[in-house]
């Protein structure tokens, strides 16, 4: 548990799924901003290209990580990548993604991508935050907006003893205010875009002040995927991916989504 | 362990899937496979009332419930179920099981616009055999596969994306041929991007006569749970209420040891496998759920 008083503004990086552009240019503005600490809440890889590429970026600016699904079967170099998908057709383009990454991801990453922890604690002012990956009872649960009651929610955070629990997982950011000022929070992913025909993805900062006790920003991070789609052509992944990261509407993972959620995208 | 010894247990973690069976079961169809043997004619269970739901919906809150399903039956056959579905939508996301031939357009439009007005997703599935009247209306009747896909093409209008339910009633080794001519028939009639979700056949009440019922070996031993995920098990997250009180899961309503209780928390106990669908249920894991719940 990471006990600092004095810190009131952190960034909250969701899955990076190999994009370690986008990594780049987030890790930048959140230090622009003079936040206190940048987290990572898990799954380092998937879907793009150059797995070990994210991890120095990681190390050099000191960003705290915990582990993800992703994370897990990587390290400890599973079979597949544990993402929950139920569909053939997104299990089979899932696995794609998995084979790649574990091929190109060091002994080195493998270890540090093992030895994560499952959640972090961290104190943001006065309020207890939990963060963790899927949700805070299992790591590659999905939690959709459209999917997740406020009483649920309040039934997750009472449990675990917190004012504040960020998660990402799902790809698709959101924040929801519950009753006693308990707040939960979808970070969104850096990996790929939103399935809202946007090619900018997304991070979050949380920031509590005397006059608002928790400010949730998502912030849009806007950065060269033109070389990110040449990358991933070279690396041989699927024009289905590439296209994702082209158009901003997700061509693969379709058949998790909720109903709001599909009708949102155009596939 | 021998078939005789004493069925394993299984733990409720958390309610998060609550059922209704809404409708009974009465439907307007008399499906070959039906688990329940549902038809026009089967009172066996009868209405839950509007009342009976928000009270229900109510008592969830204080147990974090995640999501909320209405099965039957055929729930649209229920003159309430519109506002029982807005009412839902106040507390969570709500889907909805049905054949999709009773539908009325202003039914749909109320329930497009209360989902549009809702934080939570309102899901149709509606449950089709096979790509063609040819393999779909020997099971569930004559004239029902026109009349479903008609049903389908109305919620589409309406701005539903439903999730098309097939059990599985094609030889194993033949599913990619029959899944790809069902996705190109419901395009061809208007759905252009048609989810789906087939599930396995359950050898319980008209199936048994379909096929066959449930070898007395086919049942889940303690054995065979060490080292399961268990959370892929119904019973370990779902509870489903009927006219008779709160029962384990929406397969077993008939079976006498499924009621667990009166109230959602007095059915929070534990559940024996002793069935030959708790052995369905192991195999295939969450038949139940929506894909986007998978656990």
């Amino acid at each position: 548990m990471i006990h600092s008083p004095a810190t009131t503004r952190i960034a909250c990086l969701g899955g990076i799924y190999n994009n370690y552009l986008a990594l780049e240019v987030a890790i930048q503005d959140a230090r622009n901003r003079g936040v206190d600490a940048i987290y990572c809440l898990g799954d380092m890889g998937a879907f793009g290209p150059h797995p070990d590429r994210v991890f120095p970026l990681l190390s050099d600016y000191d960003v705290i990580c915990l582990q993800g699904n992703y994370d897990h079967s990587i390290g400890n170099e599973l079979n597949d990548c544990q993402c929950g998908y139920t569909d053939p057709r997104d299990n089979y383009f899932a696995q794609i993604s998995y084979d790649y990454t574990l091929q190109n991801t060091s002994g080195k990453a493998r270890q540090f991508l093992r030895d994560l922890p499952p959640e972090i604690r961290v104190d943001l002012g006065p309020l207890r935050l939990l963060l963790c990956h899927g949700s805070p009872r299992r790591m590659n649960e999905f939690l959709w907006a459209s999917t997740s009651p406020n009483h649920f929610l309040e039934h997750l955070a009472a449990q675990r003893d917190a004012d504040v629990v960020a998660v990402t997982h799902s790809g698709i950011k959101w924040h929801r205010p519950l009753a006693d000022n308990r707040h939960f929070v979808n970070v969104g992913v850096l990996g790929r875009p939103e399935n809202d025909g946007n090619q900018h993805v997304w991070y979050t900062l949380l920031e509590t002040s005397p006059v608002d006790p928790l400010r949730v920003q998502f912030v849009p991070v806007e950065y060269d995927y033109l070389r990110l789609v040449r990358e991933m052509k070279n690396e041989d992944l699927p024009e289905e991916f590439i296209e994702t990261v082209q158009t901003g509407w997700w061509t693969t993972c379709l058949e998790i989504l909720p109903a709001k959620e599909r009708k949102q995208g155009r596939w | 362990m021998t078939f005789k010894d004493e069925p394993p247990s299984v733990e409720l973690s958390h309610l998060d899937h609550l059922w209704f069976q809404i409708s009974g079961t009465l439907c307007n169809l008399t499906c070959h496979h039906c688990f329940i043997s549902c038809s026009p004619h089967n009172d066996n269970f009868d209405y839950l009332t509007l009342e009976n739901v928000k009270s229900k919906l109510e008592e969830s809150v204080a147990l974090g419930v995640k999501e909320y399903y209405f099965t039957g039956g055929e729930p649209f056959l229920h003159r309430d179920m519109v506002p029982i579905l807005v009412e839902t939508l106040r507390y969570g996301p709500a889907t909805v099981l049905t054949n999709g031939t009773v539908f009325k357009r202003e039914w749909l439009a109320t329930l497009s616009e209360a989902e549009s007005k809702s934080l939570y997703s309102l899901e149709f599935r509606v449950s089709i055999d096979g790509f063609s009247s040819e393999t779909n209306d020997p099971v569930r009747g004559e004239g029902t596969f026109e009349r479903a896909l008609k049903g389908i093409v109305q919620l589409v209008e309406y701005g539903f994306l439903p999730i098309i339910t097939a059990v599985r009633t094609w030889p194993d080794d033949q599913e990619q041929e029959v899944v790809a001519a069902f996705v190109d028939r419901l395009k061809q009639s208007g759905y252009s991007r048609p989810r789906l979700k087939i599930l396995p056949t359950l050898h319980l009440g008209a199936e048994t006569n379909r096929s066959h019922g449930y070898h007395p070996t086919e049942r889940v031993t303690a054995e065979m749970l060490l080292d399961y995920d268990q959370t892929q098990l119904v019973c370990e997250h779902s509870r489903i209420v009927t006219d008779r009180g709160v029962h384990v899961c929406p397969i077993l309503i008939e079976s006498p040891d499924s009621l667990l209780g009166q109230s959602l928390q007095e059915a929070t106990v534990p559940y024996k496998l002793r069935h030959g669908a708790c052995y369905t249920c192991y195999q295939y894991g969450s038949i139940c759920s929506n894909p986007s719940s998978a656990k």
